[in-house]
């Protein structure tokens, strides 16, 4: 129930795996890739405990703009501007730490982040905008002051707390970027299951009238999920600077593609009103474990991507197909 | 009669879906030059039997028969070529093509040269309009049509591939009343040029106007086929549902209302229309019916009152207080409530389960935290299902997986949780089963003997007659007059149902001239 919206009743198990395994699809997909990957490459250190790891921080920012792209799907919107405003977000947050220290590089970040979703929210939600257009557009924008601010160099994050808290360091044995995207992952997954927020936000995805028919404010619920959005890519650029040290305006360049393709990987309809987090970034992990066995397969970088392109398209021709809406 | 020779034979028709027995050696056998009405609750088997006609579904057993040429099964190519038309109730037209790109969609004639001769599109469209009698601009593009010319849009597209049998289904449901007499028209225009036409509609005033004979399905068993002049009202109901059913009179012409006034509308205009105002006033425990015809202004006066359509002038007094509605949130926290006309468009989000669409309306009370209270929330939802009787294996089944009637009963289900004081039902018997039908007026009454009140639009004047404590009808989004139960029901036992409707009819009629 939990991570699939099936339907309890009285059937045979056969049936209901019938019914369900193309919801589930993304499970059984992780599963086989990464055996797949296990029994080829383990002599390549593919299931060292230092390959994992890296899988994780390597997938880290896409799976926490995923959890936050499974709302934006799920509420029938989309938003094209999230791997822009990760390197905008990393460029301020670095001037802002150079500028004020570490206050003033959180907030930094996160104010980009609000301020971006409130263009992007208000513009498709009073102008009626389509956030495909807004976003695409504030793609552009974001990037060019990015470019524009830090004079198209890497600004360097000095601050030796920034990186500790986001994104460089470890916890014990743990990536700090693994508990970040576990933190997000759980936050997500409970809004989006457990919150009237969350059961609006379906609701509004699914039927808009319908929902504006019962009393829900359907424009304040889209620009919500617009902010969140952008919030969380500002996070993700924050997480990149730290990670890096470095805060630049290339950073997260062409994440969109990879965050949308993990999320509709997961399970979560393009056309809105079905979505789950936890599909979602077992998703982006999919695609991280995909990205690193390629690379441990000695793949030239021209095969890989043929090679990954392939991949999402036949998970996501299985795992969408009969979903489109008629 | 009897001369004309059989357009088609299905004979002894078996299909399965899984354990359900969707029919059940069902035959239909229609003549050319015929209209045959198909009638059946939802879940009789109507829509399958003609889903085998059109060869979208292989029966089980069973063989047809097309013009005398026999089949074991069909294709939708196969039933096409040999002249079986299908016209959708959901539109299946292009809205932003034009008429004659749609009538010619996908066999546009063409040119020497091998592009599409829109010029030769239009003459030949404009011919077929011409021998259907009715006057529709080929050039004009199918969003600007209304409702009615779209429908005879979609006769020409299937005329113009040399249907000898039409199948429709519903095809009023959205036309006015003048538009169902062109239809009507061209019906019996069709019937006498010798093409078979299968009826489906469950406005029974309809199948007596129009139909020559007619078949009743009930569980997927055959029940009856005879010429309508064979049938009463009376026994063609009880023949559809099964059993003798007490007609609409059981209801009592003793009204709940009680003396307070709840609701005071006093002159209310939408901004959205020109002309026209509304005034009158709901009491305590009254159910105020309102008739009209389509286009009157009642689904308007709905949703302004519900705060989905903004208001030019006029006032809204509700418990004495003069209030203003801006949004649907704010009418449901000052104790209304709309059963939407389009149940699937507005009242349901489909996808999602019973407990979802019926949690929708009352999240905020669904506990004080952030977090919907799920118990709480299934509760609701448990008692619900049980009160409205609404057939479902799982509350968590999803909207789209039900017939008709129980969709309907969720939307009311969904709004009865939030217990309001004044339920706004926008025709919620349109297009469901006579039992479930049956089953939502005795509802209506029950919660006006609760002391709620209900303002109860609705086409069918049998229902609106027999479900109401007073009836006002709309006209040119006008109330134009108001009328007494009493005042209908003059007269006493059988006849009194049809007087009151007759009566209603009329007044609906003259006000319509208004407009």
């Amino acid at each position: 129930m939990a991570d699939t919206m099936a339907v309890a009743g009285r059937e045979t198990p056969l049936g209901y795996f019938k019914r369900t395994w193309r919801q589930n699809i993304i499970y059984i997909g992780f599963v086989v890739v990464f055996l797949f990957f296990a029994l080829t490459l383990h002599d390549k250190g593919f299931l060292e405990p230092n390959n994992i790891l890296n899988i994780a921080r390597q997938t880290a920012m896409i799976a926490v703009m995923a959890v936050a792209m499974t709302l934006v799907l799920s509420s029938g919107e989309i938003d094209l501007s999230v791997g822009a405003v990760a390197g905008l977000a990393s460029v301020t947050t670095a001037m802002a730490v150079a500028w004020g220290g570490l206050p003033a590089g959180i907030a930094a970040g996160i104010m980009t982040g609000v301020t971006v979703g409130l263009i992007n929210g208000l513009l498709s939600t009073r102008l009626m905008i389509p956030t495909f257009l807004t976003t695409l557009a504030m793609m552009g924008i974001a990037k060019g002051t990015a470019m524009w601010i830090s004079g198209t160099a890497a600004i360097p994050v000095l601050d030796r707390t920034y990186p500790a808290i986001f994104g460089g360091g470890n916890i014990g044995p743990i990536p700090t970027l693994l508990l970040w995207m576990l933190v997000i992952g759980v936050i997500g997954h409970i809004v989006l299951r457990r919150t009237k927020f969350g059961r609006q936000v379906l609701a509004v995805g699914g039927n808009v009238v319908a929902a504006r028919y019962s009393g829900i404010n359907t424009g304040r619920i889209k620009l919500w999920v617009i902010v969140i959005s952008a919030v969380t890519a500002s996070l993700a650029g924050m997480l990149y600077a730290g990670r890096l040290q470095t805060g630049r305006f290339q950073l997260g360049e062409g994440d969109e593609l990879s965050v949308i393709a993990a999320v509709v990987l997961g399970g979560t309809s393009l056309f809105g009103g079905k979505g789950t987090v936890v599909g979602s970034i077992i998703g982006a992990l999919m695609i991280g474990v995909i990205n690193n066995g390629l690379i441990l397969m000695g793949l030239e970088y021209s095969q890989q991507l043929i090679a990954r392109g392939g991949i999402i398209i036949l998970a996501v021709a299985l795992s969408q197909a009969g979903t489109r809406p008629t | 009669m009897a001369a004309q020779p059989t357009a088609v034979e299905m004979n002894a028709i078996s299909k399965r879906f899984g354990g359900v027995h969707a029919l059940r050696e069902v035959s239909l056998s229609v003549r050319r030059g015929e209209i045959h009405a198909l009638l059946g609750e939802n879940g009789a088997g109507k829509s399958t039997i003609l889903k085998i006609l059109r060869g979208v579904q292989a029966p089980d057993s069973g063989s047809i028969a097309i013009g005398g040429e026999a089949f074991d099964r069909l294709s939708p190519q196969l039933a096409r070529q040999k002249g079986i038309g299908m016209i959708f109730q959901e539109m299946s037209l292009v809205p932003t093509l034009s008429v004659a790109q749609n009538v010619f969609l996908a066999s546009e004639p063409l040119t020497p040269a091998g592009l599409i001769d829109d010029r030769a599109m239009e003459r030949r469209s404009a011919e077929i309009f011409a021998s259907m009698g009715v006057s529709v601009d080929p050039a004009a593009m199918v969003a600007d049509l209304s409702t009615g010319q779209q429908q005879l849009t979609e006769i020409a597209k299937t005329l113009s591939q040399n249907a000898e049998v039409l199948v429709l289904d519903e095809p009023t449901s959205a036309l006015t009343a003048s538009e169902v007499d062109i239809l009507f028209d061209l019906l019996r225009r069709l019937k006498s040029e010798g093409k078979a036409i299968i009826y489906v509609s469950h406005r029974m005033d309809e199948i007596f106007r129009i139909a020559d004979h007619a078949t009743v399905l009930r569980d997927g068993r055959l029940i009856d086929s005879r010429p309508i002049a064979n049938y009463t009202l009376a026994t063609l109901i009880a023949d559809i549902m099964g059993k003798e059913t007490r007609d609409l009179s059981e209801f009592t012409t003793e009204t709940t209302a009680q003396d307070d006034v709840i609701l005071r509308v006093e002159n209310l205009a939408s901004k959205l229309r020109q002309g026209g105002d509304v005034s009158f006033s709901l009491r305590r425990g009254e159910v105020l019916g309102i008739a009209g015809l389509l286009g009157a202004g009642r689904s308007r006066l709905a949703r302004m009152l519900f705060g989905l359509e903004p208001i030019a002038r006029g006032t809204i007094t509700l418990r004495g207080q003069a209030v203003s509605i801006g949004s649907a949130r704010q009418a449901t926290e000052l104790g209304l409530a709309l059963v939407p006309e389009d149940r699937r468009r507005q009242g349901l989000v489909l996808t999602h389960s019973i407990q979802d669409n019926i949690e929708l309306p009352i999240l905020k009370r669904l506990g004080a935290t952030p977090f919907v209270d799920r118990v709480k929330s299934r509760r609701t939802t448990d008692e619900l299902i049980k009160r409205l009787a609404i057939k479902t294996a799982s509350r968590e089944a999803a909207a789209n997986s039900l017939s008709g009637g129980n969709q309907q009963k969720i939307v009311i289900g969904k709004w009865l949780a939030t217990d309001p004081d004044i339920l706004i039902m926008d025709e919620p018997t349109a297009g469901i089963d006579i039992g479930s039908k049956g089953e939502v007026l005795r509802l209506v009454r029950a919660l006006a003997g609760e002391g709620k009140s209900i303002i109860f639009i609705s086409s069918e004047l049998a229902e609106l007659a027999a479900v109401s404590d007073r009836i006002a009808v709309m006209s040119g989004g006008r109330l134009v007059e108001t009328i007494e139960k009493a005042d209908l029901l003059t007269t006493t036992g059988d006849a009194a149902e049809l007087r009151a409707e007759q009566k209603l009819q009329l007044i609906v009629q003259r006000g319509g001239n208004y407009g």
